[in-house]
């Protein structure tokens, strides 16, 4: 277990110095003057020589690598050129609401996915199952930014039951969950399936039913207790894409969290935070992904004792 | 058999469209003031938008650029990630080591996020749009390809090529890429939904295709200050992207199972 886990911290390592790496190097994608492209034409030349030196533009490439990670692992990610304010601070600000909205749609996720796995898996090939995987197609199919303004025309405009936009009151993050949410619950759902129909294939499966255990004892005791396996695994990969169609769902429903932040300061070329906002979000993603291996392995001993690489 | 003739219907559809449009005479950025917002069936069939445009013309010709974004996109990362994932598997030792290493880190990047951040600090516009999706793109073809191309080189039909003398090109042209393209058309046809998708999503947050010129996307988010007034403006776009990505994953489900090959299930942005 020790050798396992020292190469999944390593592993993980590596992965989030090549990311810091990569968004680093983003600055130095922009055509032309960075400096120039974020005060605008119209700048002053001794504004522009002063932003250069501030964000150390004017040091040799390999100085500047050592200057942020420096910073990095003092946890100062710099200044924004829109409100002056450390970046720390502004994005520290913005985290509660998008891990509220992640945790949210979560939760929405495995309350749809769950039941309608087990009712598609349970009866194959019937009615149910073909309506529940006819709704997961149509869900994968369904992008946020789609999504979002469907709910808000259908619950918000017609019903009038749930407000548009914003996080003023406790029921206006109902409509972002549930954007978020049923995406994942839709992948979720044929995951489940999939894994429940394997599952119930197994001798134990037979094993259980021949000694006269309940329908529902076998489905919920031991089918559903090893078909989630795989689930989790997937659902780690998968909060990446929760992650990312937060930054969409986000600015549908401009719930004030890191990805509103993200676009509204791609608009406002201040590219320090849009740095900032893009490295805390894969950095949470690598966290995320390896303590689900973790779990995995702690869950499932096979994982542990097989090819530690990973 | 449903799925192949529906998906097959649509996406022919959406091929005519992108196609026809150039000959048909589309006018996407003609205002007829008289008819701003005005809803279906009142001169154009599917309504005018808050500028009084035709959404059936807009929409026509957001057909074909989400169509030329999908092709180009795919066709780059699918030829650059099978490329890199095949001779680096083939090759091995350390080259094999590090593409590894730097595919990890590109998959480190959650969804379109990557996507997002090139399109914002390389700047609007269609060619940016490609360039952004296929630098994100070309990771899944690469992990595929190489996976595929591990498993196969140890069969007895490359260690014959090899004893007969053939160069490492020729046979990961000649004897290992023709097998695995079976998994590769397949998770091509999931990355053109996922390329629409993507596309419509940059363009929603105004880093795509920027305006005069329509894209689904952007058609969206201008729809959702009159979202109570005229619904269609949501509908029209909103229908279209949904039909075309839903046409294209019931086709790649379809080519899945009649290859007989498993993927991980695809996410969406």
């Amino acid at each position: 277990m020790t050798k396992f886990l020292l190469a999944r911290f390593g592993s993980a390592l590596l992965v989030l110095f090549g990311v810091s790496l990569l968004v680093f190097l983003l600055i130095h994608l922009i055509p032309g003057d960075p400096v120039e492209v974020m005060l605008g034409e119209s700048s002053q030349p001794a504004d522009r020589a002063a932003l250069r030196h501030a964000l150390g533009l004017d040091q040799p490439l390999y100085l500047q690598l050592l200057e942020y990670y420096r910073h990095l692992l003092s946890f100062d990610l710099g200044e924004s050129l829109y409100s002056r304010r450390p970046i720390t601070e502004i994005v520290l600000e913005r985290l509660p609401a998008t891990l509220e909205l992640a945790v949210a749609g979560l939760c929405v996720a495995l309350l749809v996915a769950v039941p309608l796995g087990t009712v598609a898996a349970t009866r194959r090939g019937r009615a149910w199952d073909v309506g529940a995987m006819s709704f997961s197609m149509i869900g994968i199919s369904i992008p946020n930014f789609l999504m979002g303004p469907l709910l808000i025309l259908l619950f918000s405009l017609w019903l009038g039951w749930l407000p548009v936009s914003g996080r003023d009151e406790p029921a206006a993050l109902v409509l972002p969950a549930l954007t978020l949410g049923t995406a994942l619950a839709a992948i979720l759902s044929r995951m489940l399936r999939a894994s429940l129909l394997e599952i119930l294939g197994e001798d134990f499966i037979r094993t259980a039913r021949a000694k006269g255990l309940t329908e529902r004892v076998v489905i919920f005791r031991h089918a559903l207790r090893n078909a989630l396996l795989p689930v989790i695994t997937l659902l780690g990969l998968q909060l990446g894409a929760l992650l990312a169609g937060a930054v969409i769902t986000e600015t549908v429903f401009s719930w004030p969290g890191i990805g509103l932040l993200t676009i509204e300061s791609i608009h406002r070329r201040d590219y320090p935070v849009v740095q900032a906002c893009v490295l805390l979000i894969s950095l949470g993603y690598v966290v995320v992904n390896a303590v689900t291996d973790l779990v995995y392995a702690r869950l499932d001993p096979r994982i542990r004792f097989g090819d530690a690489a990973g | 058999m449903i799925r192949l003739w529906f998906g097959g219907l649509v996406v022919g559809a959406w091929l005519l469209l992108a196609c026809a449009g150039l000959i048909l005479p589309l006018r996407p950025d003609e205002v007829d003031l008289a008819r701003i917002l005005a809803g279906p069936g009142d001169g154009s069939w599917l309504g005018y938008d808050d500028l009084g445009r035709p959404l059936w013309d807009r929409v026509a010709v957001g057909a074909r650029y989400s169509f030329f974004v999908a092709f180009f996109v795919v066709l780059i990362s699918a030829g650059a990630g099978t490329l890199i994932g095949a001779v680096s598997a083939y090759l091995g030792g350390w080259i094999d080591h590090a593409t590894t290493r730097v595919i990890d880190v590109f998959l480190a990047f959650p969804g379109i996020l990557l996507a997002i951040a090139l399109a914002g600090v390389l700047g609007a516009g269609i060619n940016n749009v490609v360039i952004a999706l296929a630098v994100v793109g070309w990771v899944g073809f690469a992990r595929l390809a190489r996976a595929q191309v591990l498993s196969l080189k140890d069969r007895e039909h490359v260690q014959a090529a090899v004893a007969l003398g053939a160069s490492r090109t020729r046979i990961v042209v000649r004897h290992l890429l023709p097998l695995i393209t079976a998994p590769l058309i397949v998770e091509a046809t999931f990355g053109v939904a996922g390329v629409v998708i993507a596309e419509a999503g940059l363009s929603f947050l105004g880093l795509g295709i920027q305006p005069p010129t329509p894209s689904w996307g952007s058609m969206i988010r201008d729809s959702g200050r009159y979202m109570l007034v005229s619904p269609h403006m949501v509908l029209v776009p909103g229908v279209a992207l949904m039909l075309v990505v839903l046409a294209v994953n019931l086709l790649g489900d379809h080519l899945r199972d009649r290859l007989d090959v498993r993927l991980a299930e695809r996410d969406r942005p």
